[in-house]
């Protein structure tokens, strides 16, 4: 009895030291969310700015460049996916892989070549212990991104962009490199405290919407330089700020799913520690209780053989 | 002062400077050029690295050193655009 007692209270204790680890992880969780929020909001002046400002260039040039015009033939396709460097996050980086895959398995269905670009130690991990190739990988910032970041992934995305434009089939073309013709980006939008969905975006080619206007005419804007090297130097930096924007938001969403996960992990512990807490109880009343007879059944036994005497 | 001009600096991780000044100075690939209330909406590229100074009312001036930068003028104000923005020792 005393014995079970003791392995119990073992249990307690050690349940008790994960409430504490998974409750601290909880927290931090918590308190980064509202930190990633801020910093999402922090970037959407800058986000809005740019849009004006190509809006502005795209109505008034011919969009005539690269990184807008869809390719005729696209044989190869980047993707680049947004996982999370540490794990404890419940399904965030599976959810975002699988929505990958299911990318992956489309554009190989549609004839394209999927190329790979990794963010997150998660994902990095999976793809390279299934022995698949992946074009490039970035990992330790997918909870605090910076700008830095996203500007070093967006420059090797276009720079792969810009070298898929002379690809032939099966060869490199001119300029030696395989590139891509198509980007596209799978990362875990925001929703909610409680939802996070993982989506898939495209974003090479650029879509330019064509959308009636409403106010009336535009101003002509002056252009200096002229209008052609502004949206040369603008577009990729656009690029570099959606990415950016992804980054962002996905560092909010695995906050996000790491405090449900952790809230639910301390929730479990708590459950258990309930649990192993009456059974303890009752192993040692089961044990109090037995002493008892047994010292009252010592009693019997003597009172009966001295009344013999 | 019957004109003001408002003024946003953004950087991309943030809005750096907001307000309302009499003129901005700025370095675009083309040439040094200054933005006074009612100036033609414009689009440029500025120079790398450079400075942009806003003049505010009574005087006081602030300067952010600008790396990657676009300057953008419109009806409603002027518009900088910057990949990163430190505020510069006070020039003169």
């Amino acid at each position: 009895m005393a014995a079970q007692v003791r392995v119990l209270r073992q249990r307690i204790r050690s349940a008790k030291g994960m409430k504490k680890i998974t409750k601290a992880m909880e927290l931090v969780a918590t308190s980064r969310i509202a930190k990633a929020q801020a910093r999402v909001e922090a970037s959407l002046p800058y986000a809005q700015a740019i849009t004006g400002v190509l809006t502005a260039l795209a109505s008034n040039a011919r969009i005539d460049h690269p990184l807008l015009t869809p390719r005729e033939r696209v044989r190869r396709a980047g993707v680049l996916l947004v996982t999370s460097d540490r794990g404890l996050a419940g399904g965030y980086s599976s959810n975002a892989i699988r929505t990958a895959e299911s990318l992956i398995a489309r554009l190989k269905a549609d004839g394209k070549e999927p190329v790979l670009y990794v963010i997150g130690r998660k994902g990095v991990s999976f793809y390279r212990f299934r022995d698949r190739e992946m074009a490039a990988n970035w990992t330790g910032f997918s909870e605090q991104p910076t700008f830095e970041a996203a500007r070093e992934v967006g420059e090797t995305l276009i720079k792969a962009f810009t070298a898929g434009a002379d690809d032939e089939d099966g060869s490199a073309g001119a300029d030696g490199v395989l590139g891509i013709d198509e980007l596209h980006i799978v990362y875990t939008e925001f929703k909610s405290l409680m939802t996070q969905n993982p989506v898939t975006r495209i974003i090479g080619p650029m879509q330019v919407e064509d959308r009636p206007r409403s106010e009336g005419v535009l101003p002509a804007y002056e252009f200096e330089p002229e209008a052609e090297a502004l949206l040369d130097a603008l577009l990729p930096r656009y690029i570099n700020t959606r990415i950016y924007a992804a980054l962002l938001e996905s560092a909010a969403s695995e906050s996000a799913a790491r405090r449900r996960a952790m809230k639910s992990a301390t929730d479990n512990a708590e459950e258990m520690i309930e649990k192993y807490t009456r059974e303890m109880n009752s192993a040692r009343q089961a044990g109090i209780t037995q002493e008892i007879s047994e010292i009252v059944g010592g009693a019997n036994a003597l009172a009966a053989s001295g009344s013999e005497v | 002062m019957a004109q003001q001009l408002h003024v946003d600096l953004v950087a991309v991780e943030e809005k750096v400077w907001s307000g309302e000044a009499e003129m901005v100075v700025a370095r675009t690939t083309e040439g040094e050029l200054g933005v006074l209330p009612g100036h033609a909406p414009l689009l440029g590229q500025l120079a790398e690295p450079s400075q942009v100074r806003i003049k505010q009312a009574g005087g006081e001036q602030v300067a952010y050193d600008i790396a990657g930068g676009f300057l953008s003028v419109t009806g409603e104000g002027v518009t900088v655009l910057a990949e990163s923005a430190t505020p510069a020792t006070p020039a003169r």
